[in-house]
């Protein structure tokens, strides 16, 4: 127990080192930023700055809880960027062109950026089920023509001209989701908590969650108890690739109301959804405080941008090495040899 | 069309691009070898990259910008060494977490140390010299491939050679391979196959640092945000589908390279440049898909005789 007290201290004082080593770089005063980035977090007028931490951890949430469908059942879908695009960029298509608002609207909306990310997703299991390409590199590759295929529509066929920049038009005011009274949060939090709920139900209480669980624990094992686990491996595909195309839905309806080129990929939503994941080891309450954890940093270190003049960026780099941290004490959160393509 | 996109120009462009990508490759390759599942080439990459700008800015010298390069993709290889090596970090999970921290740390260098975001460029950075071979320079298209390149040019090509032989037949070779083959064996050999790994980290460190100091500053002489943009991944590509074997790395490497440059050719036919951009992406996932089918029906063929 003392052990691990210690190496938690050494941790948090090797992170401390180098973030007061960072802000020295940046040529800031130590107080001030670390003053900025709580303010940025949880603060702001009327907690305007809390609000938007929870848009941000909606988001990162999502995409943690779409990578962690995917690694329990062995499937490691580091995909989570590109099915994140497509699956804005179909919700984003679909918006404009609907005739109608509402409520109707926004569900199939939703669910087109659902149901393109989740195709998306399988492409890959496609590959890896008859072709045996291993999914995670699978996965990775096909991020970056779904940058490129969404680059593409916003700078040309869907490009609003007015605007001068790669976008889309705006979407329809009816369309958007609508505001919590009072406020400026959108509801597409509470969309993801509830994906979360059913998330966990899943995981823990449903046959199909506990199967999916089985194949990532032991595919041998699965096969000689008679689970299909290629049409199991095939569906938490389509789930986890669905569930990220939800997330890339409610940034379009929510926050941004149209699809600019890069907003879904510079904010590296999937990759620290991924990060989310791995830190609490694949369990999957703990998903939403990681998420929720994420997003304090990042937003934090946006303030701290604002007022102390501390590139934002720390925030990714204190982001990596925590999950190095944590990586070296949680050995495994994988019991599979993905790397050889098995 | 044709002779439009493959003049001299384009020979030189190929060798230019492929560089980056062949160090990595090469390096990833190492790593392969001796059993460190290293996906962190990206990172590496772009540490290798920030860090030639840097000490080429401040020393004005290509060479001192050269070393920092190494010493950058070095410092990124130790991390990796003392999470995945020391401690028992999963791979995959280090090499995100590594990736993030080259991207995090570039770019907030960039603005704190430089006061620019996206892009820098200053008169300082001295840029490495290229050579020219006098008699192979006067051969018609062939002459701009193989002269007027960078030192880093002939020295990764130097090292392709080197390294078919060093897994063949060095001592350290044999150990690399045993590293990622057979551990045990190592072990009862009296060899420390950690040690080995690690060996084979730095030497990967050290490959994509001069990777890295080719993209920033040979091939344009400045730096821009996510410099590598996604090099690094498709040299893990290449060192998936070669197995790490030299030779076949280097086919599959230029291949890359006439692709990739090929690519920027034809945008100036009107092509959408988004389109063009993928074509790199694309043919590695071909590779991977052409190589891994190949791999599968081999095994699905031979799954009776294996089992006997």
């Amino acid at each position: 127990m003392t052990h691990r007290l210690y190496s938690l201290l050494a941790a948090s004082m090797l992170l401390l080192v180098t973030f007061a080593s960072l802000i020295w770089l940046a040529d800031a005063d130590f107080f001030k930023s670390i003053m900025a980035f709580f303010k940025g977090a949880f603060g702001g007028r009327k907690y305007a700055y809390l609000l938007v931490t929870i848009s941000k951890a909606a988001l990162i949430t999502g995409m943690a809880i779409a990578a962690l469908i995917a690694f329990r059942a062995g499937l490691f879908n580091i995909g989570g960027e590109g099915q994140l695009v497509i699956g804005g960029l179909a919700s984003a298509f679909v918006a404009i062109n609907l005739p109608f608002g509402g409520p109707a609207g926004i569900f199939l909306v939703l669910l087109a950026g659902m149901i393109a990310a989740g195709v998306w997703a399988i492409i890959a299991g496609i590959m890896k089920l008859w072709l045996g390409v291993p999914i995670l590199v699978g996965t990775l590759l096909l991020n970056y023509p779904a940058r490129y295929i969404a680059s593409y529509f916003v700078s040309h066929p869907l490009r609003d001209i007015s605007s001068g920049m790669p976008q889309t038009h705006l979407i329809e005011k009816s369309l958007w989701l609508p505001l919590i009274p009072g406020t400026r949060l959108d509801i597409g939090f509470i969309f993801i908590l509830f994906v979360f709920c059913l998330v966990l139900i899943y995981c823990y209480r449903t046959v199909g969650g506990y199967e999916a669980k089985m194949t990532g624990l032991s595919i041998d094992f699965a096969n000689a108890s008679g689970l299909k686990t290629k049409k199991i491996s095939l569906e938490t595909l389509a789930l986890s690739g669905a569930i990220a195309g939800l997330v890339g839905a409610i940034a379009v309806l929510g926050l941004h109301h149209r699809f600019t080129d890069g907003m879904l990929v510079q904010p590296l939503y999937a990759w620290t959804g991924i990060v989310a994941a791995l830190m609490v080891s694949l369990i999957p309450w703990a998903v939403l405080p990681a998420g929720f954890f994420f997003a304090a940093i990042h937003s934090g270190a946006s303030g701290m941008e604002r007022t102390a003049d501390v590139p934002k960026e720390i925030a990714i780099i204190i982001q990596g090495m925590i999950i190095l941290f944590v990586a070296s004490k949680v050995p495994t959160a994988f019991n599979q040899n993905i790397g050889d393509g098995k | 069309m044709l002779e439009s996109i493959f003049d001299p120009a384009f020979a030189d462009s190929v060798a230019r691009i492929s560089i980056p990508i062949l160090l990595a490759a090469l390096g990833g390759a190492i790593c392969h070898r001796a059993g460190v599942f290293n996906i962190a080439l990206e990172g590496f990459l772009l540490m290798g990259a920030f860090m030639a700008v840097l000490g080429s800015h401040f020393t004005g010298s290509a060479t001192w910008g050269t070393l920092s390069a190494i010493c950058g993709g070095i410092f990124m290889a130790l991390l990796f060494a003392e999470f995945h090596l020391r401690r028992p970090g999963d791979p995959i999970v280090v090499s995100i977490a590594i990736n993030l921290i080259s991207l995090g740390l570039s770019t907030y260098l960039l603005r704190a140390v430089f006061d620019v975001s996206g892009v820098f460029q200053s008169d300082q950075i001295q840029k490495i010299a290229l050579i020219d071979i006098p008699l192979i320079k006067n051969i018609p298209f062939l002459g701009s491939f193989f002269s007027g390149q960078s030192l880093l040019f002939y020295l990764s090509l130097a090292i392709v050679i080197f390294a078919h032989f060093f897994f063949k037949y060095h001592q350290l070779g044999i150990w690399l391979r045993a590293a990622g083959e057979n551990k045990q064996a190592l072990e009862a050999g009296g060899v420390s196959s950690k040690k080995i790994q690690f060996i084979a980290l730095i030497l990967c460190g050290a490959l994509c640092g001069l990777g890295g100091a080719q993209l920033s500053i040979s091939n344009v002489g400045l730096f821009v945000e996510n410099m590598s943009a996604g090099r690094g991944w498709i040299a893990v590509v290449i060192v998936l589908v070669t197995g790490g074997r030299a030779l076949p790395l280097l086919g599959l490497v230029f291949l890359f390279g006439t692709i990739d440059s090929a690519s920027l050719r034809v945008q100036g036919f009107g092509w959408p440049q988004q389109f063009t951009e993928m074509m790199p992406y694309l043919a590695s996932l071909l590779a991977l898909i052409f190589v891994c089918y190949r791999k599968l029906k081999f095994e699905k063929n031979t799954r009776g005789i294996r089992n006997v």
